[in-house]
């Protein structure tokens, strides 16, 4: 029977004809109107300012001048949420309320001129910047894979192929041999950008090699380490992106058949894929005789349903399989067996990402950027106490300095930088005397953590390293299958001697316990979640011996974080019994009045941190106090004593 | 007994007609292949909000899976509950951004102002309270989503006004 | 195909596809092991039997009961650093196994050999004295050679159970196989076959367990 979809492409020209009609359609000099609609942009709102400016753009009555509203993927840029970038004059809004729309399109679009207020500000100089390339946080980035998510509705495939999307799939499987394409993704020395950073061609390889019959391959977006977004944003914003590297990598492994695994927390992400492979199948860009290079392939989604662990490809493999998402025994590579035994090739999202980039450009321009052991640009979740939180796209070899004050801003309110976590769960902390450290796999194995898979946290002298291993080894310890006696046990009893040293019940010989565990676990574990669980206690201990130590044998919290070690105080001298604190308080645990020195009622007091953050600088009259003596609460009816300002 | 109580309960839920409904036509929608067990039960945990043991009694043999691995999906992911949960569903984002930005101490406050403990559900199954690692708007930490509908750094007043409209 | 390799200083001969555990029983080396059973596919969970292997220069511990013989391989049984794993293996499961302050079989004579102490993590441990290890031989046994999946893994992590179905296990009143398997002698001692009470997945369903 015919195929009755008259949209299929089925040859390069018809491709480029198809792409030639699209940009015909589009005159460069009109604006267009980007809305981040990525989840978290999202959950500012965004998708409300999006339909505000449909609607108000036919209300004023100006809806011709402007080429289109598109509501796009993640731009990176969060802390400034919602992100609203009208080209092409690339003037970039940022903190952009609902109210500012109506603002915005009779000032900016009908009028032509910038609104200041809207504008992103230097918080050091307090320079206004409009021009979105001019913004430090973006101008240090090298943003090849992220940067077109601003310039997609990743509902419309249109959109990708009018940035020149599917023409790497074009020249891959109708102008080379699997063999060739092969070879271009080895020279560029890409190299797995889901945490291992093991070289991408190499696994290729592997899998073409291991057989003739059936090979998968597999996108793997079970992106679990907290804190990190990366892929969800790539997933959720450029799915054809992935989607056209997948189809690349098949094509050079002789695999027919692929999956996409997405964590069931990424519903729009999941949704948006959906919708692409549709709009893909459409374009005869998947399923059978692909742009009529006579290779076939097809793509099933998986989702998660809510484990860490599942993201490890064993485990990955047997969710696929419709048995429970945990790691296997392993001695043999799933590159040789895998699903069902078969070869497969599992990448991350972004490492597939990349592949489109380097058969389009060559491998020879991809090795130019980046460093001896690691090419090309990584993508880095930028988050905690940091200026410009987001997601940041720089090229390997840019320095940890770089990226946390150039880019991030540097710590807010003046705090003292302590420490930078990589890796997630698997990877450790680095202090402030490896700032200058390049930006690069090896780099960052060598000082004891790991480059993993983007996440960047950032942390200041308000943050407690014991704690931070006590969360980490917390989350592993929800997070592990429970199958091997190492990880479930080990994982368990760290936590318990952490979770000790927190409140306060260290014992002597706890970090020699700790450390002996930490090495059976990195020895004897059955998959990396066990193996590596143990790096953020074993490089907060390397690092910061001493606030465990100050733990176990002072009963002292140095960052007078850890709630069973710290208690929160009102200094009589310094309160003026503003009532700011008493009423923020959540569980109404201070008693005071005007002009009546405030006090914590330390049994109701949950060291939520509240009053602290609340109390005006000008009179920082709560104070925390760990390790010394609580002083006694005021005689009832204390007055003021501070002199009040004029 | 607690287990003769269970195998009646499980009797009664075995007729339940919406949910053997649901069963039959989400097993359909992916061809009764095994492979999708994962699948089908998150779509079902979707429709039904729990799984009960004849929802899962009833994939087992529509898929001709055994019981046994059915029941290590159910209870192995976060996604599924095996008991009826709470008319609205808070999640705190307990992720590392969010860690370091003041999770744990929101946990705290909305467990003290709801009375509950992180994992339960409350008595009058109006809500039930949970903690997610990352949601995965890091910027916008620490972040609480509330029937789906996310709140970036929630003040003692925000979450007064979200839990009293909550009905 | 015959393989050659190494095992504790020992020239050994085996089998291409044969496990180096199983390569080393047969040349009268001794490995410890509490998940393997012969009948039964390596699962590779307990840890026990880990060893260490040496290839072009690299060494790695690996768990000699999945891993496959390779000619040249040099395989180490007994080391300061194997030692070391498995004498905190069996410190680190020992309050979940326990029964009345004992370790049994077994994990008992494992303790004793590597001098373990069953008590180092006791007074830390804030989880159930579930006494099972989760080395699935019931599991895997009622699974792989009965066929009837009467018995079955639910949950994660900590929260890790063995339990009966009990529809499934109607079966059970004349089979009793996993009673002999269990390392920590629960099953004969925990299972009654009318209710399964405190056994089954009704009592993991509604938080019991």
């Amino acid at each position: 029977m015919t195929d009755m979809n008259d949209n299929r492409l089925s040859s390069a020209k018809q491709l480029e004809t198809l792409r030639k009609t699209i940009l015909s359609k589009r005159d460069a000099e009109k604006p267009i109107i980007t809305v981040c609609t990525g989840t978290a942009c999202q959950a500012y709102g965004s998708l409300e300012i999006y339909r505000r400016f449909v609607e108000e753009l036919e209300r004023q009555g100006v809806e011709g001048s402007v080429l289109e509203t598109k509501s796009t993927g993640c731009h990176g840029f969060c802390e400034q949420g919602p992100v609203v970038v009208i080209f092409p004059r690339e003037i970039c809004y940022v903190r952009v309320q609902l109210d500012d729309v109506p603002e915005i399109v009779s000032t900016t679009v009908a009028g032509g001129d910038v609104i200041e207020r809207l504008v992103y500000r230097d918080p050091n100089t307090q320079e206004a910047i409009p021009k979105e390339s001019d913004i430090p946080f973006y101008k240090r980035q090298m943003r090849l894979v992220f940067g077109n998510n601003r310039y997609i509705d990743p509902r419309e495939i249109d959109d990708y192929i009018a940035l020149g999307g599917y023409a790497a799939l074009s020249k891959a499987l109708l102008r080379m041999t699997p063999g060739e394409v092969l070879e271009e993704i080895k020279e560029s020395n890409l190299r797995g950008r889901g945490g291992g950073g093991f070289p991408a061609g190499l696994k290729w390889e592997t899998t073409r090699d291991a057989s003739t019959g059936s090979k998968y391959v597999i996108v793997n977006c079970d992106e679990g380490d907290p804190g990190a977004y990366m892929d969800r944003s790539i997933m959720e914003g450029n799915p054809h992106a992935v989607l056209e590297g997948l189809v690349i990598g098949a094509y050079a492994i002789g695999s027919h058949d692929g999956f996409v695994y997405v964590r069931q927390e990424y519903p729009i992400a999941y949704e948006n894929t959906m919708n692409a492979i549709d709009q893909a199948r459409d374009y005869g860009l998947l399923g059978s005789d692909i742009l009529g290079s006579g290779f076939d392939f097809e793509v099933v989604v998986h989702r998660g349903a809510g484990a860490f662990v599942s993201g490890e490809s064993t485990a990955l493999m047997s969710a696929i399989e419709g048995k429970v998402g945990e790691p296997r025994m392993k001695y043999i590579r799933t590159a040789v067996s895998g699903v069902k035994g078969m070869p497969t090739c599992l990448n991350n999202v972004e490492t597939w990402a990349n592949v489109p980039l380097i058969i389009e450009r060559g491998a020879g321009w991809f090795k130019s950027i980046g460093t001896e052991g690691s090419k090309g640009t990584k993508i880095f979740s930028l988050v905690g106490k940091v200026n410009n939180t987001g997601l940041v796209e720089v090229p390997m070899g840019m320095t940890l300095r770089q990226l946390i004050y150039d880019i991030g801003g540097g710590i807010p309110q003046g705090k003292k930088f302590k420490a930078v976590q990589t890796g997630g769960p698997s990877g450790g902390v680095l202090p402030e005397q490896y700032l200058d450290t390049p930006i690069d796999f090896d780099e960052l194995t060598g000082l004891g953590s790991m480059m993993g898979s983007g996440g960047m946290v950032v942390m200041d002298e308000d943050t407690c390293m014991v704690d931070t291993a006590r969360y980490f080894v917390s989350f592993c310890c929800d997070e592990s299958c429970g199958q091997c006696i190492p990880c479930r046990e080990g994982l368990r009893t760290l936590r318990d001697i952490l979770t000790d040293i927190c409140e306060g019940k260290g014992k002597g010989g706890d970090i020699e316990a700790i450390e002996d565990i930490a090495e059976v676990m990195e020895d004897a574990s059955l998959c990396a979640l066990g193996g590596t669980a143990a790096n953020p206690v074993l490089t907060t201990l390397k690092y910061f011996r001493d606030e465990y130590e100050a733990h176990i044998k002072e009963n002292r919290c140095p960052a007078e974080a850890c709630k069973a070690l710290t208690s929160y105080y009102v200094d009589p001298a310094k309160c003026s019994a503003c009532m700011i604190c008493l009423r923020a308080c959540p569980t109404e645990a201070i008693h005071g009045e005007k002009g009546i020195v405030h006090w914590i009622d330390q049994e109701k007091c949950i060291k939520c941190n509240t009053c602290y953050e609340v109390c005006p600088t000008r009179f920082s009259a709560v104070r925390r106090l760990s390790g010394e003596p609580l002083p006694p609460p005021p005689a009832p009816g204390t007055k003021v004593t501070r002199e009040k300002k004029r | 007994m607690r287990t003769m109580k269970a195998a009646v309960s499980r009797a009664q839920t075995k007729g339940s007609t919406r949910a053997s409904r649901a069963v039959k036509k989400t097993v359909g929608r992916y061809n009764a292949d095994p492979d999708m067990l994962i699948q089908i039960l998150l779509d079902l945990q979707t429709t039904l909000g729990w799984l009960s043991p004849g929802v899962l009694a009833d994939v087992s043999e529509q898929l001709g899976v055994p019981v046994s691995r059915v029941y290590h999906i159910a209870s192995f992911y976060k996604a599924f509950s095996l008991v009826p949960r709470g008319r609205h569903i808070i999640k705190v984002c307990m992720g590392t951004a969010c860690q370091v930005r003041g999770a744990p101490q929101l946990v705290n406050v909305i467990a003290s102002m709801l009375n509950m403990k992180p994992g339960e559900t409350s008595e009058d199954r109006r809500f039930t309270l949970e903690t997610v690692n990352c949601l995965g708007c890091c910027a916008m930490g620490p972040v609480i989503a509330v029937d789906g509908v996310y709140h970036s750094k929630p003040t003692t007043e925000d979450l007064r006004s979200i839990f009293k409209g909550a009905r | 195909m015959t393989i050659t390799l190494q095992i504790d200083g020992k020239e050994v001969k085996a089998e291409s596809g044969v496990t180096v555990l199983e390569a080393a029983r047969q040349a009268g080396v001794h490995i410890p092991t509490l998940c393997e059973h012969d009948r039964l596919m390596p699962y590779g969970v307990c840890r026990i039997c880990c060893v260490e292997v040496e290839k072009k220069g690299r060494k790695r511990i690996v768990v000699s009961c999945g891993y496959p013989v390779e000619n040249g391989l040099v395989v180490t049984t007994r080391s300061p650093r194997i030692d070391r794993i498995r004498k905190v293996l069996i410190e680190l499961v020992a309050p979940t196994a326990m029964a009345d302050g004992l370790l049994a079989g077994e994990m008992k004579k494992i303790a004793t050999e590597y001098g373990a102490d069953i008590h180092r993590f006791e007074s830390r441990f804030t989880g159930k004295p579930i006494r099972c290890i989760l080395c699935g031989k019931c599991v895997r046994y009622c699974d792989e050679v009965v066929g009837k999946q009467a018995i079955g893994f639910v949950g994660r992590g900590v929260d890790r159970r063995a339990v009966f179905f009990p529809e499934q296990a109607r079966a059970c009143l004349t089979c009793e196989a996993c009673f002999n398997l269990c390392p920590t002698g629960k099953i004969a001692a925990d299972t009654d076959f009318v209710v399964f009470d405190g056994f089954s997945v009704d009592d993991y369903s509604s938080g019991e367990l």
